[in-house]
């Protein structure tokens, strides 16, 4: 069966990500568009995904819990996790490599974690939209430690990404595929930066904004939705 | 000026030898590779902060005559191994980006 993923979407927790994007007005959205699997990829947090995920059940939308990571080359890659207690060993990871920067919600917008019900149970205190203190290799090989799915995000764009900031693949990088934004066919990407191709590409919306929830998706092939369907399916992906 | 004098007189640390009497005349200064991979120029000293392996592979591939990371940053091993290999100069300094390229700008300029 074909399963339509849109696996980059913000939520409250984001600081750039709108207000109105609570878990559940995520998961209404995503069905109301037709889509079988999100993912939760606020920057370098993931305490909003576990919420998603409880009400994606509900409503048979399959949630990948993670975090859109920003590494110290300021390069953004997705990061998902198979269970609860991977992703919280996860964000422990991520809270030891925070470079502390207070938040001002006036400037950069409010960094919430809320719960089923939309109540705000707590506010980040430092800008998620920084750095963490980790190169793109060692948080590889940190996500690939805990099993997880790792997916360097929107490489065409010309500001953090795989090919603005590095240039080039680095060769010993593992992936599961490679994310284009929205945008990558106008830019001629594939054309421009040959040497990504022969590669499994996935389009995702990167959603800050409801109404861009499942504007772009992937479809996946796969008997039913789970962590390692999905993992399957991406290396199943044609590569281009 | 001959990158070895350049060495000398800005006190920059040493990663890794290569190309010192090549006579530099022109830097330029950039945290973004995509950037200095486009508009950089062959001979010109690279400034920067990034230490990934990728910053001596773009030093190669334009044959840019040294890069010099400021704030005392430390280059990834492999991107030292890498330099090594491929004979490409590394240098660094405590200095900050502006400071460093103030005092190269009065020495080549």
């Amino acid at each position: 069966m074909i399963f339509k993923a849109d696996l980059h979407i913000h939520s409250v927790l984001s600081p750039c990500g709108d207000l109105e994007m609570s878990p559940s007005a995520i998961i209404a959205e995503a069905k109301s568009k037709g889509l079988n699997i999100i993912g939760i990829s606020d920057h370098n947090s993931t305490r909003n995904a576990l919420v998603a995920s409880k009400i994606g059940q509900k409503n048979d939308v399959f949630v990948l819990c993670g975090a859109e990571v920003t590494t110290k080359e300021e390069v953004h890659c997705l990061c998902f996790m198979p269970d609860e207690n991977t992703l919280l060993e996860f964000q422990n990871f991520l809270d030891s490599k925070y470079i502390f920067f207070q938040n001002d919600p006036d400037k950069f917008g409010y960094q919430l974690v809320v719960d089923e019900d939309e109540n705000i149970v707590d506010q980040i205190d430092t800008l998620l939209i920084n750095a963490i203190d980790c190169g793109i290799e060692d948080l590889q090989k940190k996500v690939y430690e805990l099993n997880g799915i790792f997916i360097p995000a929107h490489v065409d764009k010309p500001r953090f990404s795989l090919s603005s900031q590095l240039v080039f693949i680095p060769e010993n990088l593992k992936f599961d595929a490679l994310e284009l934004s929205k945008y990558a066919e106008k830019n001629n990407f594939l054309q421009n930066f040959s040497w990504f191709s022969l590669n499994r590409f996935i389009t995702s919306s990167d959603a800050h904004y409801i109404p861009d929830i499942g504007t772009v998706y992937t479809e996946l092939e796969m008997e039913t939705p789970s962590f390692e369907n999905i993992r399957s399916a991406l290396k199943n992906i044609k590569p281009r | 000026m001959l990158l070895k004098d350049i060495i000398e007189k800005l006190e920059l640390k040493v990663l890794n030898l290569a190309n010192e009497n090549v006579d530099v005349k022109d830097a330029y200064a950039s945290d973004l590779l995509s950037d200095v991979m486009g508009k950089s120029k062959a001979g010109q000293i690279w400034i920067t902060l990034q230490t990934h392996k990728n910053v001596s592979a773009i030093c190669s591939l334009k044959d840019l005559a040294a890069v010099i990371i400021i704030g005392n940053g430390q280059p990834d091993p492999d991107m030292l191994e890498h330099a090594k290999e491929e004979e490409v100069c590394v240098l660094s300094t405590p200095d900050s980006c502006f400071n460093i390229c103030g005092k190269l700008y009065e020495l080549i300029k």
